[in-house]
């Protein structure tokens, strides 16, 4: 175990992080603003990887596929939203209920439009390569997956800071009821918040889409791990699930290179270790 | 007078059930049936953490599978043969994932715990799927029978349908029991307002905590049940599907009812088998049916058809909406 291998699993770590932030942004902003629990948000994942292979094998590039699916998963998520979810804004239990059965409707259509095999889906053609330094390779994707995440959380940053939806969304996270009492029409920020996690997701099945591939039952290994992200960062917290990402992409690539037996379990005890001793997560405020 | 009609009613079905392997039901029926049995003991689990204390775990398949991947492997490597024992160490398992399980779930409140319970569920699941030496990962252990009951032989299937069945009667009686014992009402108290309770003088923490180890000791139970069922126990057991599957039996029949939750665990074995016999896409249509449920008949089949009953008289009675059936989610601090 050299600088070599520390290395390799630091950057695949941080590859990893950074697909699973494009999905917990969106699941901790939906639910610090909404308190819903959005269980469908790995299914966008998976239906933007499928999307976007599908593209990329009429000869679409890569990047617009990914832009393309993200659209596609938005369009779904708001119609869930506008059709099901808005109804029950301040039932949880009841939301948390419907986004189960939307993934069990959008799993069963996955497998029946794309069938059960796994595809996997190869790095843009520019980026396909490895890069050699030393004894280090590793590839060149790893990086750029790394390099476009963190400008979207750039983005979203600015977005939640600079722009005036981005405060109100603020503002309604914090203290939703004084929000609309200032005349603030808060709903529409809702609508907004759920469709661009849906569009983050299904963007991020694409572009997550050569480390992880595309079969019927990711979403479901990879909602637990973005559970753990936002429960190490904090539910609702943006730069929470940021740092959470990354902590638990490192913590998968370690484990499973070290302890290929309980790789699993090498996430969750410290997620359960965090969650008993700070419920409210590393960058969470008590409620 | 209802009451007799009821338990006339109750007789009846249980003659019915009781009479059914024997009356010349097609053995694919009878094995179905003997699902239900089981299933409907863990959602009755669930469901007294769900409808009477105001918990939604999703944690159950891990108390359920830990029971069944203790029996199978206390049964395949020291090669114990006796229905007591292996039982009690099914039971025992169960109520222990929960009691380690409970420590830190409980720690979060409403929505926390629920998110929390997925993440345990899922430490369990990674066992039973990476820990090969011990699990026999992804495919599973097999190698074990059903033990005699005593003097009674269990190993065909209409004699393991009747143990299923009589160890249904048995949790079903025992949790009616349970709820309306002064304990039950402590925990419904709990579920409606926690507050109160604890401004009353009660350790809210020790009686959801004791909810969690009842029921992780019957779904433990059943978790033996069923790897006898099925003779094999693999990764799939504990899944979060099955938690979640779990999750639809329970509204399905009707939070809160326990006897709803064996009409719930009965559709959804059914409904599975059936459908995906006739059509790759019974997920879906179990999808579409648990979304028209939800939001239509938030109450469950009973609910549905206790209102159903109501409008006969001339009465009509809306729904009562999940959130209000389990108030304590809803409160972040409540």
């Amino acid at each position: 175990m050299g600088a070599a291998f520390y290395f390799q699993n630091i950057l695949g770590g941080l590859a990893y992080g950074s697909l699973l932030f494009l999905i917990a942004s969106g699941f901790t902003l939906i639910f610090g603003l909404m308190r819903i629990i959005n269980l469908a948000q790995t299914s966008f994942y998976l239906i933007g990887a499928y999307v976007g292979l599908s593209l990329i094998a009429k000869g679409v590039n890569f990047w617009l596929s990914g832009v393309v699916a993200g659209i596609a998963t938005m369009l779904l998520g708001f119609a869930l939203y506008s059709l099901f979810l808005h109804r029950y804004h301040a039932d949880h239990l009841t939301s948390l209920l419907l986004t189960l059965g939307a993934t069990l409707v959008f799993d069963d259509s996955v497998l029946a439009i794309w069938g059960g095999d796994p595809h996997s889906i190869s790095a843009p053609p520019e980026l396909a390569g490895s890069i050699h330094a030393g004894n280090l390779v590793f590839p060149s994707y790893w990086l750029a997956l790394i390099f476009v995440s963190l400008a979207i959380a750039g983005m979203l940053f600015l977005f939640l800071q600079r722009t005036q939806l981005g405060m109100i969304i603020r503002a309604a996270v914090d203290d939703e009821e004084m929000t609309r009492g200032l005349g603030v029409d808060v709903n529409r920020s809702f609508y907004v918040v759920f469709a661009a996690g849906a569009l983050l997701a299904g963007l991020g099945g694409l572009l997550g889409g050569p480390i992880t591939a595309a079969y019927p039952g990711l979403d479901g290994e990879l909602t637990p791990l973005a559970f753990a992200v936002v429960i190490v960062g904090g539910m609702g917290s943006l730069s929470g699930a940021l740092i959470g990402s990354a902590l638990i992409g490192l913590v998968n690539a370690f484990g499973k290179a070290m302890f290929p037996e309980f790789s699993y379990f090498t996430i969750f005890v410290p997620v359960a270790l965090i969650m008993a001793i700070r419920p409210q997560g590393l960058f969470g405020r008590a409620q | 007078m209802r009451r007799g009609l009821w338990l006339v009613l109750a007789a009846a079905a249980l003659a019915i059930a009781l009479i059914v392997p024997r009356a010349g039901v097609p053995v694919f029926y009878v094995s179905l049936l003997t699902q239900t049995w089981i299933f409907a003991i863990v959602a009755m689990s669930l469901d007294l953490l769900i409808g009477f204390t105001g918990l939604v775990s999703f944690m159950q398949a891990a108390f359920f599978g830990g029971g069944s991947y203790a029996v199978a492997i206390v049964a395949t490597r020291y090669g114990v043969t006796n229905f007591f024992l292996l039982v009690a160490i099914g039971i025992a398992v169960g109520v222990l994932v929960a009691a380690v399980f409970g420590l830190v779930a409980l720690r979060a409140e409403g929505v926390g715990f629920i998110i929390i319970t997925i993440a345990l569920n899922q430490i369990l699941w990674g066992l039973a799927y990476q820990w090969v030496s011990v699990s026999g990962g992804d495919n599973g252990i097999t190698g074990f029978s059903r033990p005699a009951v005593g003097p009674f032989d269990v190993s065909d299937n209409a004699g393991f349908y009747h143990l299923c069945l009589i160890v249904l009667i048995i949790v079903l009686l025992f949790l009616l029991a349970l709820v309306r014992s002064p304990f039950g009402l402590v925990l419904r108290g709990v579920r409606e307002t926690p507050r109160r309770m604890r401004a009353l003088g009660y350790n809210v923490w020790l009686y959801r905590y004791l909810a969690l180890l009842v029921s992780g000791g019957i779904a433990g139970l059943a978790g033996v049940l069923f790897a006898w069922y099925n003779q094999f126990v693999g990764p799939t057991n504990i899944a979060l599907d099955q938690s979640t599957q779990l999750l639809i039996m329970v509204i399905l029949g009707g939070i809160g009812t326990l006897f709803g939750q064996v009409l719930g665990a009965g559709i959804v074995v059914f409904l599975s088998n059936v459908l995906s016999s006739l059509t790759g896409r019974w997920q879906m249509v179990l999808g579409a049916i648990y979304f028209i449920i939800v939001m239509y008949a938030p109450d469950g089949l009973i609910g549905l058809g206790r209102r159903m009953l109501r409008r006969g008289q001339g009465k009509r009675v809306a729904p009562v909406p999940i959130d209000q059936k389990v108030p304590g989610m809803a409160g972040e601090e409540t």
